[in-house]
């Protein structure tokens, strides 16, 4: 390491996450050598508070552990608090209810989370427009269940609110208009040079590393791993889908693990998203959608079993757990363990941020989907004067700004390969 | 030159996550893109706390929060207003009964400023809809502590 290495602390509000980040970065010059990541500041004892409350008050709390996939958590701990209770026979009807709000989630996360990656990049009228594309899937969760966000769909042995096919028309006309944007955004982002410049070859993740920090999601099928909980257990209405994982190999671009792999693959999946909808409101079976109509006697259902499970579902960020016991006799939810898929990435942010840029810092921090947009402020400390100074969110996007405009300057010259 | 009362009505506001489970965080950024679009009233979010007008406060506060949220409201020119967006903030919500909260944001800025002024916007989460009346609140409030209602 050369003399000049200084550290650099971001943070520590980093809110996507359940346990929020800081990093510290050793640079030299421009570049990160080493990055160290600590978690704990937005840690607000979910799991403590959990277990003080019965398995229908939980539900309340385990979609507010993330705002964004707040319907994953829901679905991975009624999972597992079902399992744990032994109650098997969940109607056809609300299973597939389940999930087509499961996948509307995702269409609306990944398109967040592509203006996200626009806004890092400087490219906010881009933010903007995919933004407006995000309000049609919000129209359509509010007009299912009453809300843009936390939904309160889904409870043991069921869901709460039916998809009556009254309602079936408005959410085709949905997946027709996404279905005519959807090449409008895949150019926007895959065909633009500047956009190409800025990810290609950036934040790259290999196959190796993939595996190793055990990444999931669209992170590690980015880099060619074909690991997607609703292929490989499928639960649910995946169970009758011929799902396969999507990889950047199958819009013709290699497994390279950079970050506009990660892009194309959070686009492809928009796009499956779209088809599992629809095969889920034209097959969807007729029947109850629920279990058992009185909720006392759920709750008296689950304060009689005992037993521990499981839920596993694929959350638009990757593979999420809920683990659940339930003790006979005890109302409360007697242990529970969440394991959110960011908690993984963030393991994999070691390998993609070693060796890239400060500039690239902000897009490749967000290439796993997290949200870096309170990175409160970062001080940088510079090894050899031991002079301190302060960098903000904001001087971190305007060095991510000014190497686009820089690029575009440039544009149309050969790649030095040194940006 | 007088700056007119429009440039006063152009809020530019300063986003602080206190804890939230970003439910809150992504209503307040769909209130600044086009379906809601408050940016056509000059309502932009700023990078620092020292060029806001407003604090937008979200999410209830944990125990690594609550020094840093003290610190934000005193780098803040005066005069100045908290919006406090979503149930978690103002009442600590679902999140009640755990050790690492340690209360609503008005407990903490009332201890450094007991005359702070508060827009309360309720809501899990507010609607976009929500959280413009409650900017235009704010500008009322502003006008206010500026001599000019």
């Amino acid at each position: 390491m050369s003399k000049c290495s200084y550290t650099l602390p971001i943070g520590p509000v980093h809110p996507a996450l359940k346990e929020p980040t800081m990093f510290k970065f050793v640079m030299d010059g421009e570049i990160v050598k080493e990055v160290d990541v600590q978690p704990g500041v937005n840690h607000r004892g979910i799991e403590f508070i959990g277990m003080r409350r019965n398995p229908l008050q939980v539900l309340h709390l385990a979609e507010r552990i993330c705002g964004i996939c707040s319907i994953v958590h829901q679905y991975a701990f009624t999972m597992a608090s079902e399992k744990a209770a032994g109650i098997n026979d969940i109607p056809e009807r609300a299973q597939y209810i389940r999930t087509i709000m499961a996948e509307l989630e995702r269409i609306h996360s990944h398109v967040l989370w592509a203006g996200v990656a626009a806004h890092e990049l400087g490219f906010d009228t881009l933010l903007h427009w995919t933004w407006k594309l995000r309000e049609d899937v919000q129209d359509v969760l509010e007009y299912i269940s009453g809300n843009r966000v936390n939904y309160a769909m889904y409870y043991q042995g069921g869901v709460r609110r039916d998809i009556s096919p009254e309602k079936i028309p408005r959410i085709k006309e949905m997946i027709s208009a996404y279905r005519r944007e959807f090449q409008k955004l895949a150019d926007a982002f895959l065909e633009d040079p500047l956009f190409k410049h800025r990810t290609v070859n950036v934040g790259v993740l290999t196959k190796k590393d993939a595996l190793e920090t055990s990444a999931v999601g669209p992170t590690t099928r980015g880099s060619g791993v074909p690991k997607d909980v609703r292929v490989d257990q499928p639960y649910g209405g995946y169970a009758d889908l011929d799902l396969k994982p999507c990889l950047p190999e199958q819009m013709g671009y290699p497994n390279t693990g950079d970050t506009y792999a990660k892009t194309v693959v959070r686009i492809l999946e928009v796009g499956q998203s779209l088809d599992i909808i629809e095969f889920c409101l034209d097959n969807m079976p007729p029947g109850p959608i629920r279990w058992e109509m009185n909720v006392n006697k759920v709750l008296m259902h689950m304060k009689k079993a005992g037993g521990e499970a499981i839920g596993m579902t694929e959350a638009p960020r990757g593979e999420m757990i809920h683990y659940v016991r339930l003790d006979p006799g005890d109302e409360n939810v007697s242990a529970w363990k969440v394991r959110a898929s960011t908690y993984n990435n963030i393991i994999a942010w070691q390998k993609m941020l070693v060796g890239a840029q400060i500039a690239d810092v902000a897009i490749v921090a967000a290439s796993i989907d997290p949200c870096i947009g309170c990175m409160d402020r970062v001080t940088v400390v510079d090894g050899e004067t031991g002079k301190e100074g302060v960098m903000t969110k904001e001087d971190f996007y305007r060095l991510s700004v000014r190497k686009t405009r820089r690029l575009r300057r440039m544009k149309g010259k050969p790649s030095g390969g040194g940006w | 030159m007088k700056l007119n009362k429009n440039f006063d009505r152009a809020l530019w506001a300063f986003h602080v996550n206190t804890g939230s489970c970003n439910g809150c965080d992504i209503e307040i950024v769909a209130a600044l893109t086009p379906r809601y679009d408050v940016e056509r009233f000059g309502i932009k979010l700023v990078g620092s706390p020292r060029h806001a007008d407003v604090l937008i406060m979200a999410g209830p506060v944990t125990r690594a929060m609550a020094p840093r949220i003290k610190r934000i409201y005193n780098q803040t020119p005066d005069p100045k207003v908290v919006l406090v967006v979503g149930n978690c903030g103002n009442t600590t919500g679902v999140y009640y009964e755990s050790y690492n909260i340690l209360g609503p944001i008005d407990h903490f800025l009332k201890q450094i400023d007991p005359d702070v002024k508060i827009v309360h916007i309720p809501g899990c989460p507010p609607r976009p809809e929500a959280i413009i009346e409650g900017a235009a609140k704010a500008w009322l409030v502003l006008e206010e502590l500026r001599g000019e209602a």
